[in-house]
């Protein structure tokens, strides 16, 4: 028995980022909203309570604001010919849930991707040749410029208090930020986060090895500070719990502190929490949306109609539930054909142990989410990429997010785990290890896809998603190179000693241990239905009152956090609705 | 003009007359309505007449008194159970002269005595909104919980005829009002603000000191402990009235319930939320002008010197910690309220040199430390704030310590926080109904 409630204009899938920007554009718009939640309400007040929040065995290792694997996880597998298994406990992603999202407990690193990130076909084979790009390698253009979206990346981190030094407004490089960004309009809307002693220590060594290092863009407010919605935020105090936390200083960008506040008042919108949508709901036709299918808390199903439906979930559910509902053709990576699951791609990592002299005091449990100190010489296509061989590169960063004690407090290889010879290493390390990481591209391939599982179901009866994805010799490459680069920094450094993580060639993805979460595509966005899922207003090409948000729309990844393109795609995308496809609803782009 | 012709033109023009009527009343109706709303909210009417979770107006709220609990009454127009039968001289009668439409005698919780300085205008106003702009609510008045003989109402006549002097509105106003704003902010304050009926000290027999500071120099000098609250002095004194507020402060403080220094807490906190938010800005202005008037009296009592203000707090900021007090606030407060306890400006208050902190009760700020507080968003300033509760993990003499500690230890001992006072307030706040 399903129960119909009364139509609306808009349904939301998912209520973190994007559905709260969505649910702030369309309800100024007039229009009357609906969003759903399939986690529970949670805030400052209720679930980043001082200080209590601060539990790193509650929060960091078991992951109480993560989503529970029990009722709903993925699967993984390497290769299009193995067995995929589920992902049974938190490891290499942590995957978000309940109101916010992962947005309420990230950390907050807020990039822009460079110019030639967002056209790195075109770029690349103009630069290098067509021949350059391997032929497994489906990379492609996004179907929108840098230019296009920098009033949008504007607009985001203005909402999100972001913390930085511009390095580019109109063209003219500034001191003190990040050369090789692309062109800002203005100043970013706060200072950047002050530098910890880390930050100092990396930016001397950078320096001194001839870069010009950059404070990190953060989301964590550095100063006290009121949104252009009118909320304020508080600044961050370095309390070194941020990541996999909710903030209890109101500094942390999140729905919550940016957002909500003023979204919850207006009266043409709802929330509904508990409420776990399996499918999206289409006409006899199958090219136009009617609304959405939840399961609420009392395990009733329910139907909301509505005249535009928009998934605003995490990039594996939005994927998930176009493959769920039937919408859009199945990518085979066999053939090659269709286009729902293809090009996912991840974020590639590795990083450099540095010890430095017994008389350091590092301080390492002051830390913050996003702030730290950064180059890009080795990310994009910052630097002549003909006599190595690979595409993509790495940001180079030092970027100190606390001390904690059972996570942060590693001790160098060969040292016992526990034990008295363990608490005589920690002593001894502790206070002086820091360490420089790269974070980098990885580029889409045939074989790396997202797919519903055949076996393996959720806790609805519903097939899970099957991640399937290895790690290729371009990225293995790439990381490579830039560890090398980070090692020379870590030198410059002066330590007594230093310990290498990288990723050799034929390292085989391992989800067991935490990597990142930045998971992308899926749903990409390009020019054609034949080569992408959604359009460059993130509009299905196949049910035009249909669109899908977030990191399911990028071709690939780079090598930057994936929120501040996330945020600028959505602003974006809200624009052409309320000016165009709200007058005129049909297909934006012609196919 | 043949006859017919004339006749349809004199009935047409006297239709469109008494549509024009018609349409000009409901717009004056509507546009009274609309002023009464306001009007009301700026009485905060709402505050005391509806009940948690209960429908507006429609009475039911528990007031603790002296005398024992009364409850608020149904001023909905429903005609058997509210005022829905009162014409508006019995509106002025019970709002002005506290005196019901059936000739008892209303308790002075209701603050008839400062509403009777209302204009007529006004009350006109008030009286179309509660009668045609409020939705009528059937609900019967809960029987007051107060024991014989001092539930017999008809010494309340007695009262008034006693410590209720003429209407203030035949009386001329408290300051020169030559400056029209300052003469609206006096109005304001005087009247529906009835700021006084927490602010200003009641006598034993529980009449205002002071009804306007004409009326004598205990206006809006400080009130008694309430319900765990205590609403400070609003003169001119620098440690513990508005002395080193600026009116833009005072006026900010109104609307939105912050300022780079303070945060509204406790019963101010409603009020602010339910009825100063809603003020023009133009009337917060003319509020904080009369109340920066107010000449200072020095006040009996705590205050937290000024001079040496920062000096705990500065000892933290060199991380030396000399006793138990400041060792308790490194470990909970010192996160958002800071080493140097200044805070950071409107999201957290500051501490040093707050004079929320003065006064010669430390119940107030030892509910805080046990309790919390939350500061809720206004329309103008939507974020609300939290402040966690601390009772949870803190002894009594922790409390009581830290207490002391973050109002500087004053010398005289009896001023200070103690071991039992916390346990105290502690059971009393257990044994509370939730909010």
């Amino acid at each position: 028995m399903t129960t119909r409630k009364k139509p609306v204009d808009v349904v939301l899938v998912g209520f973190g980022w994007t559905g709260a920007i969505m649910a702030m554009e369309m309800t100024e718009a007039g229009l009357n909203v609906v969003a759903l939640e399939r986690g529970d309400m949670q805030d400052t007040a209720t679930a980043a309570i001082y200080p209590r929040v601060i539990d790193e065995l509650a929060y960091s290792i078991r992951g109480k604001l993560f989503q529970d694997l029990s009722k709903e996880t993925v699967t993984f597998r390497h290769r299009p010919d193995d067995v995929a298994v589920p992902y049974r406990q938190q490891g290499a992603i942590l995957l978000g849930n309940g109101v916010g999202g992962a947005g309420f407990h990230w950390n907050g690193l807020t990039w822009r991707p460079l110019p030639s990130d967002l056209k790195l076909r075109s770029h690349y084979t103009e630069r290098y040749g067509a021949r350059f790009i391997p032929v497994d390698m489906t990379i492609a253009d996004f179907p929108v410029a840098y230019a296009d979206l920098e009033p949008f990346f504007t607009q985001f981190e203005n909402v999100a208090g972001v913390s930085g030094k511009a390095g580019n407004i109109g063209g003219r490089i500034m001191a003190g930020g990040n050369r090789f960004e692309g062109p800002r309009s203005s100043e970013y809307p706060l200072p950047p986060l002050k530098n910890v002693y880390g930050d100092t220590v990396f930016a001397q060594a950078a320096e001194d090895s001839g870069y010009q290092p950059f404070s990190i863009p953060a989301a964590n407010a550095s100063q006290p500070y009121t949104n252009p919605y009118g909320v304020r935020m508080g600044p961050c105090n370095f309390c070194g719990f941020c990541e996999g936390y909710g903030c209890y200083m109101y500094a942390k960008a999140s729905p919550q502190s940016t957002i909500l506040p003023v979204l919850i008042m207006r009266p043409n919108f709802e929330l509904r929490t508990r409420a776990h949508v399996t499918r999206v709901n289409l006409d006899a036709s199958r090219r136009q949306a009617t609304g959405v299918t939840y399961v609420d808390a009392q395990g009733t199903q329910v139907e909301q109609p509505a005249r535009i439906v928009i998934l605003t979930a995490f990039q594996l559910h939005n994927v998930r539930l176009l493959l769920l509902s039937g919408i859009g053709t199945p990518y085979d990576p066999a053939t090659g054909h269709g286009v729902v699951g293809k090009n996912f791609a991840y974020q590639m990592l590795s990083s450099v142990n540095v010890a430095l002299p017994a008389s350091t005091e590092i301080n390492p449990f002051i830390g913050s989410g996003a702030g730290g100190k950064s180059i890009d010489d080795f990310n994009g296509d910052n630097f002549d990429h003909g006599p190595v061989g690979f595409l993509g590169g790495s940001g180079i960063v030092h970027h100190r997010t606390g001390g904690r004690p059972i996570g942060q407090s590693a001790v160098p290889k060969g040292v016992p785990a526990w034990g008295s010879e363990w608490k005589r290493s920690v002593q001894q390390t502790y206070h002086r290890t820091l360490t420089i990481g790269t974070q980098g591209s990885v580029m889409s391939y045939r074989d790396a896809y997202l797919s519903l599982d055949p076996t393996y179901r959720d806790s609805f009866g519903q097939p899970l998603l099957r991640i399937t994805f290895d790690w290729h010799d371009n990225d293995l490459k790439m990381c490579d190179f830039v560890t090398r680069k980070a090692e020379a920094i870590a030198q410059a450094t002066k330590p007594t000693s230093y310990q290498t993580n990288p990723k050799k060639p034929g390292t085989r993805f391992d989800t067991r241990i935490y990597q990142s979460t930045h998971t992308t595509g899926g749903a990409i966005m390009g020019t054609t239905p034949a080569n992408s899922v959604v359009n460059r207003y993130l509009q299905s090409w196949d049910v035009h009152n249909l669109f899908v948000t977030g990191a399911s729309a990028f071709p690939q990844n780079f090598g930057y956090n994936p929120t501040g393109l996330v945020g600028a795609l959505s602003y974006w995308a809200a624009k052409a609705i309320r000016s165009e496809y709200l007058r005129d609803p049909r297909p934006m782009v012609d196919a | 003009m043949s006859r017919s012709k004339l006749e349809r033109c004199l009935k047409t023009t006297l239709a469109f007359s008494l549509l024009w009527c018609a349409v000009t009343k409901a717009d004056t109706l509507n546009g009274s309505i609309d002023k009464g709303r306001y009007l009301a909210s700026a009485g905060d009417c709402v505050a005391c007449h509806t009940a948690v979770r209960g429908k507006p107006f429609a009475g039911g709220l528990p007031l603790e008194t002296p005398i024992g609990t009364i409850y608020s009454t149904n001023i909905t127009p429903d005609p058997d159970t509210g005022i829905g039968a009162y014409t508006y001289e019995d509106f002025v009668k019970a709002v002005q002269g506290g005196v019901a439409k059936d000739g008892h005698a209303l308790y002075p919780a209701m603050p008839y005595v400062s509403y009777a300085r209302v204009t007529d205008d006004d009350m006109r106003s008030l009286y179309d909104y509660f009668t045609r702009g409020v939705p009528p609510v059937r609900q019967t008045n809960r029987k007051d919980d107060v024991a014989w003989p001092l539930n017999v109402r008809w010494p309340l006549h007695l009262w008034r005829l006693l410590f209720v002097r003429a209407p203030l509105k035949t009386r001329p106003t408290s300051t020169q009002a030559n400056d029209k704003q300052l003469a609206r902010g006096a109005y304001l304050v005087e009247g529906l603000g009835h700021c006084g009926a927490c602010h200003t000290p009641r006598a034993i027999t529980m009449q205002e000191k002071a009804l306007s500071f004409s009326d004598g120099s205990s206006f809006l000098s400080g009130g008694a402990l309430l319900g765990g609250w205590q609403a400070p002095s609003l003169q001119g004194d620098i440690s513990d009235g508005l002395g080193n507020w600026s009116q833009q402060e005072v006026a900010q403080f109104l609307l939105t319930g912050r300022t780079a220094r303070t945060d509204a807490f406790g019963s101010m906190e409603e009020v602010i939320y339910n009825s100063t938010q809603y003020l023009t800005a133009d009337d917060a202005s003319a509020i904080a002008q009369y109340l920066k008037a107010i000449p200072r009296t020095p006040s009996p009592g705590y205050a937290v010197p000024q001079t040496s203000a920062r000096t705990s707090f500065d000892t933290l900021g060199n991380l030396r910690i000399n006793s138990n007090g400041a060792r308790v606030y490194v470990d909970n407060c010192m996160a958002c309220h800071r080493s140097n306890g200044q805070g950071y400006s409107v999201a957290f208050p500051a501490l040093a040199g707050n004079a929320a902190l003065n006064g010669d009760t430390t119940e107030p700020i030892i509910r805080l430390v046990l309790a919390g507080s939350m500061s809720r968003g206004t329309r103008l300033t939507p974020a609300s704030f939290y402040m966690p509760s601390f009772g949870w993990r803190l002894s009594n003499a922790d409390v009581a310590d830290v207490v002391n500690f973050i109002r500087q230890k004053p010398a005289d001992t009896s001023f200070e926080a103690t071991e039992e006072t916390v346990a105290k307030i502690r059971s009393r706040l257990d044994t509370q109904t939730p909010k």
